[in-house]
């Protein structure tokens, strides 16, 4: 750097340091620019995954059904599992439906993993517990209401089936014999002892079921079939996830993965209009910021036309005069932007404490580009008023005219 | 030997005729007070020869070049390099110190020197006040800066204009003093100025009203 540089860098930041109060007005006016600017810009990156994790509270967004013929055993649905990043995996839920008879009454049940199934079923409404074990049900408020069950009743499912000479019987312990005087078909009722844990309410198909444990549906049927469908809550955006099930469907022979259609439709419809209102309002705030900066600019600017003055009667050229008022600008453009970029970063955490109930996530590249657009904004704000103060007459504002 | 040659020059704004018709002619190492009331053409001519404005009519030779059809330009680099401005209102930059703002001329004419720039300072009695702001000096000094940035240079004429019209009687000798101490050592210079005492100090006295010469005489101390 020659002497000529060092003068340049000297003055530059003898303005900046030494014009303090109206450094710091200007430079005011840049960082509440870069803060609303690299805040909005955080939260519009954000809102697609913050959304989604709202979305995952009305139930899962996927769901697994075995692939024509084959069964989905447990080794094929943790393959298919494996394909979500663990980030973005709720929760998966197996469920597996017989129907059986109560009281003589044809219900269905669904077997199902207990400790999941809040996750993919956030919504349900339990009055009482979950099933912690074999033996306990959770009931549906239909089936309930229709059998006049409540909390803490028990209850005892049966299922008929015909005995063949293939039936193995001895590890039952009680089952009845029945023959059919009709067709002299021998069948036995199978029975399950259950304890009604807790009433379940959704207001949905749901209250339909009887949930038991897997084990308990298995000990009912003499079957230990796998599951008829998994549930799967991922947050993920409308392309992420279609890229995620096609992949599992390429890979895996035995599970066809499907979105729920009802969800992810309505998930993308109220994200895309939440982009778009967030990116409105982006743009307008950026172009208000871009006034605002502006307009600090020029009356900083404007207070120093007698200066703009004495550098051309000592020599300066207009480009040397822009090129040092512009220097100023850009300098406080990216100090501007480094603690805009910081206090966006807290702003938008406070909208998303706020508004979702979590934390932004903090993205590391939104730093440089809320720095190059403050200084693009800065750069551009200052040109104007400076290309028009550099044509100040010498003479006359020297004069004080 | 003529350093500077103003023939007929005219300047107009609109009707009014801020020179009317003015020929004058300076000679190298010359000292001359240019004085006249408000409105006489003082600060036009003044702009002038500083070249920061252009005669309507009329032709400016300085150094034996014409000036008068040189573009914006040409004009600054020009009085970038020969001319030294020395104003009124001292018109130092507030936010840099003594030193820079002697620098600050340097820079715009070729390279800065902080040694030389001090050397300047050290000429008109500042080297102990170098990295003082201009907040933290008085009018003399602010001055007295305001012409070790016009030395800087080394110009081949000064043009103050009203340079003592802003200080007590204490830093206005000082002044003259260093005008005198110019002019000894073969400085051209012009002096605007409305003070008779200033006026009487210079080689020569250029009187101006209405935008015409009224008198031009050297003054009795120079007459040999």
């Amino acid at each position: 750097m020659n002497k000529k540089h060092r003068m340049f860098v000297r003055m530059v930041l003898a303005s900046l340091l030494r014009r303090r109060s109206r450094m710091i007005i200007a430079l005011l006016a840049i960082v509440v620019g870069a803060t609303i600017l690299s805040g909005l810009g955080l939260i519009y990156y954000d809102v697609p995954r913050q959304m989604s994790a709202q979305f995952r509270n009305y139930g899962a967004n996927v769901i697994f059904t075995p692939s024509g013929s084959s069964e989905m055993n447990q080794t094929e649905i943790e393959k298919a599992v494996a394909v979500f990043p663990s980030d973005k995996l709720e929760g998966y839920t197996p469920y597996r439906y017989e129907n059986t008879k109560l009281n003589n009454l044809p219900v269905t049940i669904a077997g199902t993993d207990f400790s999941s199934v809040l996750k993919t079923s956030p919504y349900w409404h339990i009055s009482g517990e979950l099933p912690d074990a074999d033996g306990k049900a959770l009931v549906g408020k239909k089936v309930a209401e229709k059998f006049g069950l409540s909390t803490g009743d028990s209850i005892s499912l049966r299922n008929s089936f015909t005995i063949t000479e293939e039936t193995d019987l001895k590890d039952i312990p009680d089952y009845e014999i029945f023959t059919d005087p009709k067709t002299g078909e021998k069948y036995c009722d199978h029975t399950l002892d259950l304890k009604i844990s807790g009433i379940l309410e959704t207001g949905g198909s749901e209250e339909e079921y009887i949930y038991v444990t897997p084990d308990d549906v298995s000990y009912l049927t003499l079957s230990s079939r796998s599951c008829d469908i998994v549930e799967v809550s991922v947050a993920a955006s409308k392309d992420e996830l279609k890229a995620y099930l096609d992949e599992i469907n390429n890979k895996s022979d035995a599970i066809e993965a499907k979105p729920v259609k009802r969800v992810t439709a309505s998930e993308t419809t109220v994200l895309s209009k939440l982009e778009a209102l967030v990116l409105i309002v982006t743009i307008v705030v950026l172009a208000l910021t871009m006034i605002c900066v502006a307009t600090t600019m020029m009356a900083v600017i404007a207070e120093r036309r007698r200066e703009i003055g004495l550098r051309k009667a000592l020599g300066a050229l207009n480009s040397s005069i822009i090129a040092e008022f512009l220097s100023e600008g850009l300098v406080l453009g990216a100090v501007g932007g480094i603690i805009g970029s910081f206090f966006g970063f807290l702003f938008a955490n406070a909208v998303s404490m706020n508004v979702f109930s979590s934390t932004i996530t903090f993205r590391p590249l939104l730093i440089p580009a809320a720095i190059i657009a403050s200084v693009a904004v800065t750069g551009i704000a200052c040109l104007i008023p400076i290309r028009g103060a550099v044509d100040v007459d010498p003479a006359l504002v020297l004069k004080g005219e | 030997m003529k350093l500077l040659e103003l023939k007929n020059i005219t300047k107009r704004y609109g009707s009014l005729y801020a020179l009317d018709n003015v020929s004058l002619s300076i000679d190298k190492g010359e000292w001359i007070a240019i004085m006249g009331p408000s409105g006489s053409g003082k600060s036009t001519m003044m702009n002038i020869i500083s070249c920061m404005d252009k005669p309507t009519e009329g032709q400016v030779i300085f150094d034996g070049r014409d000036i008068t059809k040189d573009s914006r330009r040409k004009l600054t680099e020009f009085h970038r390099d020969k001319i030294g401005l020395v104003f009124q209102q001292f018109h130092l930059i507030n936010y840099l110190n003594a030193v820079e703002n002697v620098m600050i001329a340097q820079y715009y004419h070729s390279m800065p020197d902080e040694k030389e720039a001090l050397e300047a300072l050290e000429r008109v009695g500042l080297k102990d006040r170098a990295k003082h702001l201009p907040s933290q000096l008085s009018g003399g000094e602010q001055q007295r800066v305001c012409i070790a940035r016009a030395l800087i240079n080394s110009p081949e004429l000064i043009l103050a204009d009203e340079p003592t019209g802003n200080l007590d009687e204490a830093n206005e000798n000082i002044v003259l003093d260093l005008f005198r101490q110019l002019h000894k050592e073969g400085t051209s210079l012009i002096v605007v100025t409305h003070d008779p005492e200033v006026g009487e100090v210079a080689e020569r006295v250029v009187r101006l009203e209405h935008g015409k010469i009224i008198s031009d005489k050297k003054n009795k101390q120079f007459i040999e």
